[in-house]
Order: C-alpha cells, then sequence, then structure tokens
C-alpha cells in the first residue's frame, strides 16, 4: 500500500498537545512557529497546516 | 489503372487539406510547434492515401486489398499510444498537470481524427471515379464541415454557469463562497493567496452536469485550461500554492480557487467557460432507463 498523505512534522508551543510519533518542534512563541513552519514547508515540499492557534503540522501531499 | 492517377491524387489532397484544417482547430494546445505538426501531417497524408486508394482497389475486384484497413487502423490505434505516452511524460513536468483524462481525450481525438481523414479520401476518390471532380470537390467540402463539427465538442458553458466568487479565510481553511478549499497554516501564504488567488463558482444547469463536472478529470482540466492561459502564480516545492477545485456536497456546484499570474477576471470566466466538456468525463444519468421509466408513468 502507497501511503499518499503523512504528517512529516508536528511543530507547537504548547508541550502538553504532544506526544511521540512524527518529529516534534517546540517554540516559544507564535512568531518562531510560523517561522520554522515556513522553513519546514519549503524544506519538505509539503504544506504547512494550523490545526489550532498552537499546533501546526507539516503534510506532504 | 493509369485512370485512376487522379483520383487517387484528388483523394489524398481532399484528405490531407482535411487533416491541415483538424489541426488548426485545435484548442488543446497540442501540438504547439512545428515538429509535432509534422507528425500529424505525415500520419494525415498516410491515412489520406490508404482511404483514397481502397476505392480502385474495391473496383478492380482486388478484394483483399480491403485488408490494408486494418493495418491503417492498427496504425492509428499506435498514434492515440504514442500520444497518451508523449503526454503522460510530458505531464509531470508541468505546473499544473493535465490530467489523465484529458490526456485521454486529446489521444482518442488524434486517432479519430485519421479515420475521419481516412473517410474523407475514401469518399471523394470514389465520387471522382463514379460521377466527376466537380462532385467530388463538393463531396469534399461537406466532408470538410462535418469533420469540423464531429471534432468540435461542447464547452462547459454549454453545461454549467461560471460566475466570480470571493475567496476567504475561516481560521487556516481557505473557502471559495460557501465552499471549503484547503488548510493553509501560515500567515504568509494566506496574504499572498489572498492577493494572487481568484475564486469562480461552476454550477451545473441540469443532473447529467452534475455528475460530468464532479468528475476529477474535468475538473484537473479546467484548473490545467486557468493556469494555462492566464500563467499561474506557483513554483515547484510550493505545494501550498495549488489550484484547486472542490465540490459542494449538497448541490454539486464546483468552487474553483486558481492562482493567475494575468489577474483578469473576465478573461479567466471565459477561459474557464470554454473549456471542453472531456469525453471520458460525460455521464447521462438521465438517460438510463430508471428515469425513463419514471418519466414515462408520469
Amino acid at each position: 500500500m502507497n501511503i499518499e498523505k503523512a504528517i512529516l512534522a508536528v511543530i507547537t508551543t504548547n508541550r502538553e498537545k504532544i506526544a511521540g510519533g512524527a518529529p516534534i518542534f517546540l517554540c516559544e512563541t507564535k512568531q518562531e512557529l510560523e517561522l520554522i513552519a515556513a522553513n519546514l514547508e519549503a524544506i519538505m515540499d509539503g504544506i504547512a497546516h494550523a490545526l489550532s492557534e498552537e499546533l501546526f503540522i507539516i503534510v506532504k501531499h | 489503372m493509369s485512370g485512376y492517377i487522379f483520383p487517387i491524387l484528388f483523394g489524398i489532397v481532399t484528405g490531407t487539406i482535411a487533416r491541415i484544417l483538424l489541426l488548426r482547430t485545435d484548442y488543446r494546445q497540442y501540438p504547439t510547434y512545428l515538429h509535432g505538426k509534422i507528425i500529424h501531417l505525415s500520419l494525415g497524408f498516410i491515412a489520406a492515401s490508404l482511404g483514397a486508394l481502397a476505392v480502385p482497389a474495391l473496383l478492380e475486384k482486388e478484394f483483399t486489398a480491403v485488408t490494408l484497413l486494418t493495418v491503417a487502423a492498427t496504425q492509428f490505434r499506435d498514434v492515440r499510444n504514442m500520444e497518451r505516452n508523449t503526454l503522460t511524460e510530458m505531464d509531470s513536468f508541468e505546473l499544473v498537470t493535465r490530467g489523465k483524462t484529458y490526456i485521454e481525450g486529446i489521444a482518442i481525438s488524434f486517432e479519430s481524427r485519421n479515420y475521419l481523414v481516412m473517410f474523407t479520401g475514401f469518399l471523394t476518390s470514389l465520387t471522382y471515379i463514379i460521377w466527376n471532380v466537380f462532385i467530388a470537390i463538393i463531396i469534399a467540402i461537406i466532408c470538410f464541415i462535418l469533420g469540423h463539427i464531429l471534432m468540435s465538442g461542447s464547452i462547459l458553458e454549454d453545461i454549467a454557469e461560471i460566475n466570480r466568487a470571493d475567496i476567504s479565510f475561516d481560521g487556516a481553511g481557505l473557502h471559495v463562497d460557501n465552499i471549503y478549499i484547503m488548510n493553509i497554516g501560515l500567515a504568509e501564504r494566506q496574504k499572498e493567496i489572498m492577493k494572487y488567488g481568484m475564486g469562480f463558482i461552476v454550477t451545473p444547469k441540469n443532473m447529467n452536469a452534475i455528475t460530468t463536472i464532479g468528475n476529477l478529470g474535468q475538473r484537473q482540466a479546467i484548473i490545467h485550461d486557468v493556469s494555462v492561459a492566464l500563467g499561474v502564480f506557483r513554483d515547484s516545492g510550493t505545494p501550498a500554492l495549488m489550484p484547486l477545485i472542490k465540490r459542494d456536497l449538497d448541490d454539486g456546484r464546483l468552487g474553483v480557487f486558481v492562482l493567475p499570474q494575468i489577474r483578469d477576471a473576465a478573461v479567466a470566466k471565459k477561459v474557464i467557460g470554454s473549456v471542453p466538456v472531456l469525453e471520458n468525463a460525460v455521464r447521462m444519468p438521465s438517460e438510463t432507463n430508471a428515469y425513463k421509466k419514471g418519466a414515462h408513468k408520469k
């Protein structure tokens, strides 16, 4: 089976919301979160999706 | 035998002209350049020759010569394969892909055009031999017109209405009118999308059109055509900047989200309207027996 979509990274400012699985990037501020998400998006050729204000994922489509 | 020279030549010439005319009316942006055109003109010439040669062969009671036509059929099926393979290979390098359905549609039309050319060659050389050159010319003109009619399918405008719609963000969710398109997380991307994005709503005119425009291949064709005609604000490695079409499940309307470089709504609307309705996407639920019987009862 081919996996077509995959979460490549999780970026968050809220340490309590996350655990295990994909690589996790912890950030201090919303600004830092946006910056890291933007960089990861460019590097991974994925899309940064916002699940909530403090939780972003990078997904490969 | 030499008496057949002129009818054969006449058939070949009219057949080739028919191919040239059909090549010119191509809306699919393909073939775009000389080499592609030469391939198709040569194949058209071959098709015309085969059609034109069949008549004298039959008149001379060389019935086995007709088997030549089966060779022709094989040959033109190969044309279809060739087109499909080339276009599929090329498709992976397009910024916005054509999609398999569109490619298949193009391949089919190239095959069928060769048959039209063959019939033109056949009919004109037949009428030339039976009657004379003047009637053959009339038949040739009729063939040109018929070929033109047969090869120009319907366009999106015929089956659906296209209107400009606003794009908006609800949190991270991008919407065209009320149709959800995708989730864009970064504020920076959202700004770009608000700046360059354009939204359209395609409303189907009847039940058949709902299913037809819902086809993924048909949707990809719309995006591709808009991106070709107006350019696209995107590069490799920016999957977030992807023109997309999503469907309203309630009524089958399409929310078209595009990122054109030339941001002219009127032109974009026209381009969407003249997207060909793909042969392979056409569905006719109203033609099924269940509906027909129901209609009779009423």
